[in-house]
């Protein structure tokens, strides 16, 4: 059963993921990357981590609606995007880049160890929260600093400047 | 098998009484907003109008289903299903009486949370899809209401979670068994009224109905659909109602506990009154107040009921840690 | 998990409804279209241009302060539940991560950025 529901979300997950980079259409693009989130979501859920896909929704769902927003503000949708890429040469740099991460990702993911051993303290949103107090606090603490820079950062880069 | 097998027929018991009750609902709105205005309402269809809302799926049926030629086709057809999908899913984790519900989920009210923040997308999709610019304003401004309600509405709902110390429904209404967490003085009553404005404007209804203003946008993002299509974005938005109606009774109101909830029953009776209740003051607020504008809407939300749900939760949680510390 | 299986059938009965009665509503339905018809509804004028035009959006800047507190729910959650238990201490930790957070809401707030424009 669990085997049958990886294999299928994993599959319309890929499936969606290309549709997200090839759809030349920014709104059928951010489209396909709900459809790809909900199935990571589902993935995270076969895994036990209920907290994590619903956290991952949540936060996921307001992103895209921001992307919808800029689709709008930024791009012409509904018109596709072509002619000649400006910046060629930097698109071309992608290619070992990626290859890069991939390899680094594979080297991860690779099972060290046949028996995969069961996390310490689950995916429930219990133990999550009671591992953030504890063992986790000083990175907890910081990420609000990580926040705080993101909100700034985000303001000063995104603000109309007087002219 | 045998456990697949009574999933399933929950399933089915649950999606029938959602769409049955979405149905009366509307009739009960109609008689509702009829009387305040010195009307009538429905009234030819039946005893009393009773069998109006089935006339009015039956017309919807009939009717020719239009799509522009201007239309981005697929995502315009697909909309009003994607669009109902969370409304109803959302039922999926409420009790209605002690373990009479589909699924009583550990983290019942955050699964509420994150798949209703997935309406959006259903929303958008009809007022991009159609190519109208009503249609596409309207889902701007439903971005707009989203950006500012959705969090004053995680925080006041969290406000329970912290009293209960759960996020599983049932445990949240047994940890209301002595007073219900609307009687908490002051933190009970700021968070009912913070969470009932943000369910407010999670409905998209008067006075935070600037998505679908009449007068400006016609119908909003739903302007182009016809016949079926349109009944079923109707269904999911009053499905959508009547949950949030539900997890208000259940968050603030005690759910189903009363005299005689013993009983399930009874239980359900009671949990079935409140959440009308909830939702005729919704209903009345509707009927009563007067659209704000755009700017306000952000202004509201952002300077006032976001800082403000934020410091509630933070006093009522300063109050349970020091009562929890004393306790244990 | 399993209570997720049963979550998992009552969404494929939703779609099941929706796919269901918009098809009977196909066979019952009548179908005459025309060039007026299908043309987009503007209140009985002629539509000029497509709606897919780039259009400025008022409140793009809390769009993005949005994205940042929904993180911040994202946090407050688990702390929610836990702080019965974790007493004083964990609250004194989330008080100090949302006042940091909320410096930013003070900056956006003095920069201007919560008004519509």
């Amino acid at each position: 059963m669990a085997t049958v529901t990886f294999f299928v979300v994993a599959v319309l997950a890929v499936a969606s993921a290309l549709g997200l980079i090839l759809k030349r259409n920014p709104i059928h693009g951010a489209l396909f990357l709900v459809i790809n989130l909900a199935c990571v979501a589902v993935l995270y859920l076969s895994l036990g981590a209920e907290f994590l896909a619903a956290a991952q929704v949540i936060v996921y769902a307001g992103a895209i609606m921001v992307l919808f927003v800029f689709a709008i503000m930024v791009l012409i949708p509904g018109k596709e995007e072509t002619g000649p890429d400006p910046r060629r040469a930097v698109r071309l740099l992608a290619l070992p880049v990626g290859a890069l991460l991939f390899v680094q990702l594979a080297m991860i993911v690779r099972p060290r160890d046949a028996r995969v051993p069961p996390p310490p303290a689950g995916g429930s949103a219990e133990s999550l929260g009671t591992l953030l107090f504890t063992d986790y606090l000083f990175p907890f603490e910081l990420t609000s600093v990580l926040l705080l820079a993101a909100m700034v950062g985000v303001l000063v880069l995104a603000r109309r400047r007087p002219s | 098998m045998e456990h697949l097998a009574l999933d399933a027929l929950a399933a089915f018991i649950l999606l029938n009484a959602v769409i049955g009750m979405v149905t009366y609902v509307t009739l009960l709105e109609r008689k509702f907003a009829a009387r305040m205005q010195s009307r009538i309402g429905p009234y030819r269809v039946g005893p009393h109008g009773l069998l109006q809302p089935i006339a009015d799926a039956l017309k919807l049926m009939m009717k020719e289903d239009i799509v522009p030629r201007a239309a981005d086709r697929w995502v315009y057809n697909l909309a009003p299903i994607v669009f109902l999908i969370p409304c109803v899913l959302i039922f999926a984790t409420i009790p209605f009486a002690p373990r009479l519900g589909l699924a009583d989920l550990n983290i019942g009210v955050l699964f509420f949370l994150a798949v209703s923040s997935l309406e959006i997308v259903g929303l958008f999709m009809g007022g991009w899809g159609s190519n109208n610019k009503y249609a596409l304003l309207s889902a701007m401004r439903a971005v707009n209401q989203i950006i500012s309600y959705d969090l004053p509405f995680v925080f006041a709902a969290l406000i329970p979670v912290v009293l209960a110390g759960s996020l599983q429904m049932s445990a949240i209404v047994a940890a209301q068994q002595g007073l219900w967490f609307v009687a908490y003085p002051v933190i009970g009553q700021l968070g009912f009224v913070a969470f009932l404005v943000a369910t407010l404007a999670a409905e998209n209804r008067v006075p935070f109905d600037i998505l679908e203003a009449e007068s400006e946008l016609v119908a909003g993002f739903r302007v182009e659909y016809s016949g079926m299509k349109f009944a079923i974005i109707q269904l999911g938005e009053y499905a959508h109602m009547i949950a949030s109606s539900f997890l208000g009774a259940l968050l603030f109101l005690g759910g189903w506990l009363g005299p005689g909830s013993d009983i399930p029953a009874i239980g359900v009776l009671w949990f079935l009154l409140k959440a009308m209740l909830v939702f005729l003051v919704v209903t009345w607020v509707r009927w009563s107040f007067v659209r704000i504008r755009v700017d306000q809407i952000l202004a509201v939300s952002w300077k006032l009921l976001l800082p403000a749900t934020l410091g509630l939760l933070l006093v009522t949680a300063f109050w349970v840690a020091l009562r929890g510390g004393a306790g244990a | 998990m399993s209570e997720y299986l049963a979550v998992a059938i009552f969404a494929a009965f939703i779609v099941a409804f929706g796919v269901v009665s918009i098809g009977v509503a196909w066979l019952l339905r009548p179908a005459r279209p025309d060039a007026v018809k299908l043309e987009n509804y503007e209140c009985g004028a002629e539509p000029i241009g497509s709606a897919w035009v780039q259009f400025p959006v008022g409140f793009y800047l809390v769009a993005l302060v949005f994205i940042v507190f929904d993180a911040l729910a994202v946090f407050v959650i688990p702390w929610a539940l836990v702080v019965r238990t974790a007493g004083l201490g964990a609250f004194w930790v989330m008080a100090a991560f949302i006042a940091i957070v909320m410096l930013g809401w003070v900056y956006a707030y003095r920069e201007g950025v919560l008004e519509w424009k």
